[in-house]
């Protein structure tokens, strides 16, 4: 009797199972079909820049199919590359974001430290401050710094505006509160035991700091890294407004500015720069994107 | 964890009796040295966010020329123009619509996602990604190729199906779908990636619950799901409608605004009166009409961390 009645319980069991991994196996297809439609709409823009990157300006003009290159060149790029005008702004732009990064790091990391590990008078506001720091964005500053920037050049004699260097000033504001935030969050996570037994030891706080504290968050070293960078890569609103001649300007301005000429879009060439401006980027997520994301939900999640 | 404790703190007493005076002279350099790690950052934040902060609202109280104080004249002079209520309104539709998008997209697709197993999510996600990681300058200088008047790789394809051309940035209803299209298409991956976070944070054996008690997917969703990432929800959505509102670089390069300044946000009608037509203390007026409402998804944001401190 009880070995009949298991007996029945096993195959409907069975079937049960069976219809579960249906379910996810369809659960799997639908996911996978809308995943392909989100992916097309995700796509779309940077595989159209480089179809059109890949097409001379007779066959933009002309009325063929733009989704298709009939006859492929690569006379844009090789005309960018060696336009001195255009490497001129990959110039600013890398040296200006590379100095930003090292200005970011050797701000942050020191303050991160002193805000995770040495309670002082203050120490908690200051790091809720920083956290709201990063919350004021770029449009509501631009217009009192560029005023600021002007009568600081009135009165020093220096010359501020229209000068790439001075960005490398502003830019730490976007990237430090948001690195340093993160920063935090990683050496709290950090045993106290650990720098504990470093003190024991003999070591000082600097020493603490360099062969502790580094060493063991340096995914979130290179996670703040990579924001560093990507933020000062991209940022457009305020080189826009404080730098305008042509050998000041940075990539994402220049191309929109000076690859615009009247009112003849080369969109050829638009596409190729702006391509070769989003490549460092890419570069850098295709390589780290496990530091990249952690970096992102970092922001929020850790704190 | 109450032995480490006492552990931790037999250890100090223990250190503390055998070196008192060193102890205290630490604890004495340690303040210091902890203010001037921390002088960098201090110095940055007041004289190159806080200083221009209260600068803006200075200048906001001066003549076109700055050479005389006009209280909240600007202010009252803005409030009687049209453009200026359109601009408010026009921020208000941009910036909720695409955060609403955002989050939805972000939500769906991050089931998707979560759904893929293994080594193949990775790259899933890896491409869904992409949007964020290219700097908005440049993808929207793409969108703008793809929404170009006469050479509309959209209206081409969009023939083919018998829909006419579709003015995409010439008439005020297409103009500011396309720049909320283009917001969204950049914003929904940060909500993908934050969401996919969340989700694999709860626990299976929740869903297993549910599944037992006979719950359907929309009451997983709505009793599992929903409750389990309401935090990240919240924080996320905050923090993408403080950068929506902000947003410059897709309306600057998509429409300049218009057609007729009907896609103004208030950063770059400020843009336009504050630079472009060299009125810095009105253009400053117009972008600390953004104060507020930053001001009030901060403190959320900002009651949501402390309380996850807590907690933690």
């Amino acid at each position: 009797m009880s070995t009949m009645a298991i007996d029945k319980a096993g195959p409907s069991r069975k079937v049960k199972y069976g219809s579960m991994s249906r379910d996810r196996a369809w659960a799997l297809r639908w996911s996978y079909f809308f995943l392909v439609l989100f992916a097309i709409f995700f796509l779309t823009p940077p595989v159209y820049m480089l179809i059109t990157s890949l097409k001379s300006s007779a066959e933009i003009s002309a009325a063929t199919n733009p989704w298709w290159v009939f006859h492929p060149t690569l006379s844009n790029y090789v005309e960018l590359l060696t336009s001195n005008q255009f490497l001129r702004f990959f110039w600013n732009s890398s040296i200006i974001s590379i100095v930003v990064v090292i200005v970011t790091m050797l701000i942050s990391i020191p303050a991160a430290f002193a805000l995770a590990r040495m309670k002082f008078w203050g120490s908690a506001t200051l790091a809720t401050g920083v956290f709201l720091t990063y919350l004021i964005p770029d449009s509501l500053l631009f217009i009192p710094l560029f005023k600021m920037l002007g009568v600081i050049q009135d009165l020093t004699g220096i010359t501020l505006l229209n000068r790439w260097y001075v960005l490398v000033f502003i830019y730490p504001t976007l990237t430090v509160p948001f690195c340093t935030w993160i920063m935090i969050g990683y050496f709290a996570s950090i045993p106290k035991e650990l720098d504990e037994a470093a003190i024991i030891d003999g070591a000082s706080w600097l020493q603490t700091l360099l062969r502790i504290f580094i060493p063991v968050a340096l995914p979130g070293l290179i996670a703040a890294t990579i924001f560093a960078f990507t933020v000062s890569w991209a940022q457009f609103l305020y080189p826009l407004v404080f730098t305008t001649s042509v050998d000041q300007l940075v990539l994402p301005v220049g191309i929109t500015t000076t690859l615009i000429k009247g009112d003849v879009f080369n969109w050829g060439q638009i596409m190729t720069g702006a391509l070769l401006g989003a490549a460092p980027p890419l570069i850098i997520y295709a390589f780290l994107m496990d530091y990249y994301i952690a970096g992102l939900t970092a922001g929020a999640t850790k704190g | 964890m109450a032995d480490v404790v006492v552990e931790q703190g037999r250890i100090a007493r223990a250190t503390g009796a055998r070196k008192g005076s060193s102890l205290r002279n630490t604890l004495g350099r340690k303040s210091t040295v902890a203010f001037l790690l921390t002088l960098p950052l201090i110095l940055l934040i007041a004289l190159l966010v806080l200083y221009p902060a209260f600068f803006s609202l200075y200048l906001a109280t001066l003549n076109k020329a700055m050479t005389k104080f006009v209280g909240l004249g600007n202010f009252t002079f803005l409030f009687k123009r049209e453009t200026f209520w359109m601009v408010v309104k026009q921020s208000c539709i941009f910036a909720i619509t695409a955060v609403i998008f955002k989050a939805l997209i972000g939500f769906i697709v991050a089931h998707f996602v979560h759904n893929i197993p293994g080594k193949k999510q990775r790259k899933w996600r890896g491409m869904l990604l992409v949007p964020w990681v290219i700097p908005p300058a440049m993808s929207t200088l793409a969108w703008l190729w793809l929404f170009d008047p006469s050479y509309s790789a959209f209206n081409y394809t969009l023939s083919y199906f018998g829909v006419g051309p579709i003015p995409w940035l010439g008439e005020t209803f297409w103009a500011r779908f396309s720049v909320i299209l283009v917001n969204v298409w950049y914003g929904a991956p940060f909500f993908l990636i934050m969401y996919l976070a969340a989700l694999k944070s709860v626990p299976d054996q929740l869903y297993e619950a549910a599944a037992i008690d006979g719950a359907n997917w929309w009451q997983k969703i709505w009793y599992v799901t929903l409750p389990m990432m309401r935090n990240i929800i919240a924080i996320t959505t905050l923090f993408s409608l403080i950068v929506t509102f902000a947003n410059f670089d897709i309306v600057r390069i998509l429409t300049s605004g218009g057609p007729l300044d009907t896609t103004h946000l208030f950063a770059t009608w400020a843009f336009q009166v504050g630079i472009q037509s060299s009125d810095i203390p009105l253009g400053a007026c117009v972008s600390l009409f953004m104060v507020p409402i930053l001001a009030v998804a901060a403190i959320f944001i900002l009651r949501d961390v402390s309380k996850r401190g807590n907690e933690a």
